[in-house]
């Protein structure tokens, strides 16, 4: 084998060299030159020297005993290092889990859902440990699946997790629910019968699938005191960290983890892939083990959006007041717990959406099934939600004659609502101007695709490059949707983020590092981090370390919450950096200048310097031989849980709000759509990247778009496997299927947040789908309950 | 078996390559240039485009055997010798066309393809261009607008250096 050029190595990790810029700037991204180079260093692209190459065996039916696994001829294939299964785990710890450890490491006397984990081979070649896989012979006795409520609720009906007795949640009412989660306000009985109209609706949403580019991958280098370092691309380095070490009969403190290069995650991160297994192969070969997974392995790798079923009853008065909400949300969880309990707080927190609505019954609930596991993905049951109360909007709006931006705004939220649970919405909430500002922009023109004389441009029209229409059955149609979504974890949840801030003097110039272990997944946090400490210290060079578990927990990139909670950290731990630093500057400056002790002093390009603009002295010569070197924990302030039983509670940290206008253009003949705008209004409270936050916004709204019309993950209700685990069959926008994305940002502080910030990465994708479906009822005056939209949908066929 | 090509203008050889294995792997295993992706391996995201012979392909559907005695451009290519950014690559960075990033080499790849063929796209050929290659971060908005501007930039460049 040759090698020759640059060879990826653990050690070659980098976060790059930082650029300029303080907050409120579009800063450019440290990593962005190594990743158009091609030389950042993704998880998959780890290398190391003697690696093997570790597979995963999964099974290919969803529900049944297993029972046997013959191992024997894997083993003795040529190439091949080590074959485990169940049996061969190290400790008695052999399940995990974000919220409930019901997860087995591997399948151990039965599987669940199709794609479960059985056994794990270590190879010399990816191929050679493919086709060793191969030769693993299971038998498998195969039990009826569970598939949907009905089946679940059942009498008799077959459970889940036969042996479930932990009843974390004593109100749930069958085993095979996992979670449930009511909200009593007000008596929307009695409520219903002011109602002039009252409209109801059931909605499906479809399983959506992150859809990460970079496939879940990792390197595991087994260490000379018996523990492990593990090299990886996920979100929470800590509760991997936390959810790994007992398995593998390890302190924490021989697990050393380090985020590699992530691309993309979406909450498709959040439950470990495949951290255990490289380990446990590391450890029993005694050699450094990588796992790639293809795209294929991936849609069995990772938790999927929750699909869901919603029931809706809203009344409103002749005037255009709101006033009841009846719901019931149920959620498919599939197999394995994963973060299901605060996806079902979540849904049902926020399944009133950002009206006033005072009286509400509120049922949302988790199911475990034997489909796919369920469990983070972007927007986190806010989504499902929105898309059913959106769609009730409309209807209500329709039914009472009324504009229906008209209709939302009458009953738009604003600083002061109180939410479902009780709790009221302490900080800006301009939900009705995000609703203006969509509305008031100018429509696209119509008819884009005739070009100057008379020919038609095939790529703007529905169907684009496959040329199926010249626009003659092509109508177009204009919806708006809005939602809320919370940011940061709910639910009394103790949420943290650690960072450390080392200030010191190299090559007589102040240098500032900080070092946390919050996960870069491409939203640009790193990028913030370095805004933040040289707007904080006044320093031009900056630094960011690699993530690891060498510093204190970040939390997960995950709810909106890095920016809040890590970018809080770096501030405030950059604010007492510069204690210290005026401390010293005091110590050995102090008599030269009284305003060292009168006045508020600030450091700014490289120097202290008085509120007043006067230079103290030189950073430099402040610091010179010596270094402030500080670590510590930022909390927001705390939430409650939700009552199990009336769903009160002040649950949330901090809400955020986002608005969209769909113009799309439908070949009712053929059933195709294009999406010609999807405009966007969001309040950010403060922008601190504003490029960064464009981006997120527009990428948000584009995964909307295509929950919308294409994405689904298709379970078959037989047999629960999964019919399209590749890109050829899950479809995902491409360039030709996005519009224009045109992005209103709206900073409007929210005085407990750092700056006023507020989360920006997730509420995009809430408004974005129902503002599509909106727009193609307009279109087809089809009434269009389910998501995605598929063309027989709108043909009728 | 042994294979004999050249990757960005330098000759390269891999020993033991087994034939089922893809260009793309040899290119990111054997000879140590991970800058093209591996996000599908379907040939479905284009995140692994090359040039083999000028031509666009997904280079994780090539055989490595395919290759023999060919010219293969990857994203590495692009940055010049001494390091410095190519336009489009340092249009990619300054549009905030790149987010997680995955998918960037193989757009950069394609973009390039587009631009010498034809440097002043209209938003319709560059969708068309690039509709092979997905994103899941961006939505697209800021590659577009990458793309816009390396042309601008090197139409730019072109009128300085005429007289
Ligand atoms: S990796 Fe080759 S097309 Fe996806
Ligand atoms: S930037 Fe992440 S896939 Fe394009």
């Amino acid at each position: 084998m040759t090698t020759s050029g640059i060879t990826p190595t653990p050690t070659g990790l980098t976060q790059g060299a930082a650029t300029k810029g303080g907050i409120g700037e579009s800063t450019l991204r440290p990593d962005g030159v190594l990743k158009v180079t091609g030389e950042f260093a993704y998880a998959s692209d780890l290398w190391h020297e003697d690696m093997l190459w570790g597979y995963t065996l999964r099974s290919t039916v969803a529900h049944a005993t297993i029972v046997s696994i013959d191992t024997a001829e894997a083993l003795a294939t040529s190439g091949v290092y080590a074959v485990l299964t169940y049996d061969d785990l190290p400790t008695e710890v052999r399940h995990y889990g974000l919220e409930i450890q019901d997860t087995p490491v591997l399948a151990h006397g039965k599987v669940r859902h199709h794609g479960e984990p059985v056994a794990l081979v270590a190879a010399d070649h990816p191929e050679t440990a493919r086709r060793a896989a191969a030769k693993i012979r299971i038998v498998y006795e195969e039990l009826p699946v569970i598939t949907d409520e009905a089946s679940a609720t059942a009498p008799g009906a077959v459970l889940v997790h036969e042996h479930r007795d932990d009843h974390h949640f004593p109100h749930v009412t069958h085993p095979n629910i996992l979670h449930r989660q009511p909200i009593v306000r007000g008596d929307a009985e009695a409520a219903a019968r002011r109602a002039d109209v009252i409209v109801t609706g059931s909605y499906v949403f479809g399983m959506q699938d992150q859809a990460f580019l970079g496939p879940e991958s990792g390197l595991a280098v087994p260490a000379e005191d018996g523990g492990v370092d593990l090299y990886v691309a996920t979100q929470w380095l800590h509760a991997d960290l936390r959810q790994i070490a007992p398995v593998l009969g390890l302190p924490e403190s021989k697990v050393r983890m380090t985020l590699s290069g992530v691309g993309g995650a979406f909450g498709g991160r959040e439950d470990l892939s495949m951290q255990i297994h490289g380990c446990l192969l590391a450890l029993r070969t005694g050699k450094p083990v990588k796992i790639v997974y293809n795209r294929f392995e991936s849609f069995f790798g990772h938790v999927h959006r929750h699909p869901a079923r919603l029931w809706y009853e809203h009344g409103a008065t002749k005037d255009g007041k709101l006033t009841h909400m009846k719901c019931r949300i149920v959620l498919d969880g599939g197999a394995y717990a994963s973060s299901s309990p605060a996806v079902v707080g979540n849904a049902a927190s926020l399944s009133a959406g950002p009206y006033v609505i005072d009286d509400v019954d509120i049922e949302a609930l988790a199911l475990y099934t034997n489909n796919p596991p369920c469990g983070a993905m972007r927007g986190f049951g806010a989504v499902q939600a929105c898309f059913a109360y959106e769609a009730q909007m409309d209807k209500l709006a329709a039914r009472l004659g009324l504009d229906p931006v008209e209709f939302r705004q009458r009953n738009a939220m604003e600083q002061g609502t109180i939410m479902p649970t009780g709790q009221p919405v302490d900080s800006p909430a301009p939900v009705a101007e995000l609703l203006r500002r969509v509305k008031s922009r100018p429509l696209p023109p119509e008819r884009q695709w005739e070009v100057a004389g008379g020919a038609s441009d095939v790529r703007a029209l529905p169907g684009g490059l496959s040329n199926t229409t010249h626009g003659e059955g092509v109508v177009r149609g204009v919806g708006y949707a809005v939602g809320i979504k919370n940011v940061g974890f709910s639910e009394g949840f103790d949420d943290y983020s650690t960072a450390r801030v080392r200030m010191e003097v190299v090559g007589g110039e102040p240098v500032v590092t900080v070092h946390t272990a919050m996960a870069e997944v491409g939203q640009g946090g790193i990028t913030v981090q370095a805004q933040i400490a040289r707007s904080e210290l006044g320093v031009a060079q900056v630094t960011i370390q690699p993530a690891d578990t060498r510093v204190g927990s970040a939390g997960s990139t995950s709810a909106s919450r890095q920016t809040y909670m890590t970018g809080g950290a770096v501030k405030n731990t950059c604010e007492a950096v510069r204690e210290q630093v005026l401390e010293i500057g005091r110590r050995k400056f102090g008599t030269y200048h009284p305003a060292w002790a009168t006045a508020e002093l600030l450091l700014e390009g490289g120097k202290v310097v008085t509120d007043g603009g006067e230079a103290l002295a030189a950073l430099a010569d402040v610091l010179e031989g010596e270094a402030v070197d500080l670590e510590l924990e930022f909390r927001h302030r705390p939430t409650q849980a939700f009552d199990l039983r009336t769903g009160q509670g002040n649950g949330h940290v901090q809400y955020s709000f986002a608005a969209h206008r769909a113009v799309v253009e439908v070949d009712t003949e053929l059933g195709l759509v294009k999406v010609v705008e999807l405009a966007c209004a969001q309040d950010v409270g403060k922008a601190l990247n504003p490029l960064s936050v464009i981006g997120q916004i527009q990428g948000g709204t584009t995964q909307g778009l295509g929950v919308a019309v294409m994405e689904e993950i298709v379970v078959d209700p037989r047999t629960a496997k999964v019919r399209n685990p590749s890109f050829t069959d899950y479809l995902i926008p491409t360039i030709l299927d996005t519009p224009d994305i045109p992005v209103d940002v709206l900073e409007l502080a929210d005085s407990h947040a750092p700056y006023g910030l507020r989360g920006v990465g997730e509420a995009p994708t809430l408004s974005s789908t129902p503002a599509v479906l909106a727009a193609i009822r307009q279109a087809t005056g089809l009434e269009l309950n389910r998501t995605p939209v598929r063309p027989e949908h709108l043909t009728g066929s | 078996m042994r294979v004999n090509f050249t990757v960005n203008g330098r000759p390269q050889e891999a020993d033991d390559v087994w034939e089922g294995e893809s260009l793309l792997y040899v290119l990111r295993e054997r000879l140590g240039l991970p800058g093209s992706k591996n996000a599908c391996e379907q040939g479905e995201c284009g995140s692994c485009t090359v040039r083999l012979d000028g031509v666009l392909v997904c280079s994780c559907l090539v055989a490595a055997g395919q290759a023999e005695g060919r010219q293969v451009d990857t994203v590495e290519g692009l940055t010049g010798e001494n390091g410095e950014l190519g336009t489009l690559q340092q249009a990619f960075v300054d549009a905030g066309a790149v987010q997680c990033g995955f998918c960037t080499p193989g757009l950069l790849v394609a973009a390039d393809e587009l631009l010498e063929r034809n440097p002043e796209p209209s938003d319709g050929d560059i969708r068309e261009a690039l509709s092979g290659n997905l994103c899941r971060c961006t939505g697209y908005e800021k590659i577009l607008d990458a793309v816009r501007l390396a042309a601008a930039r090197a139409e730019a460049a072109e009128e300085a250096v005429r007289p």
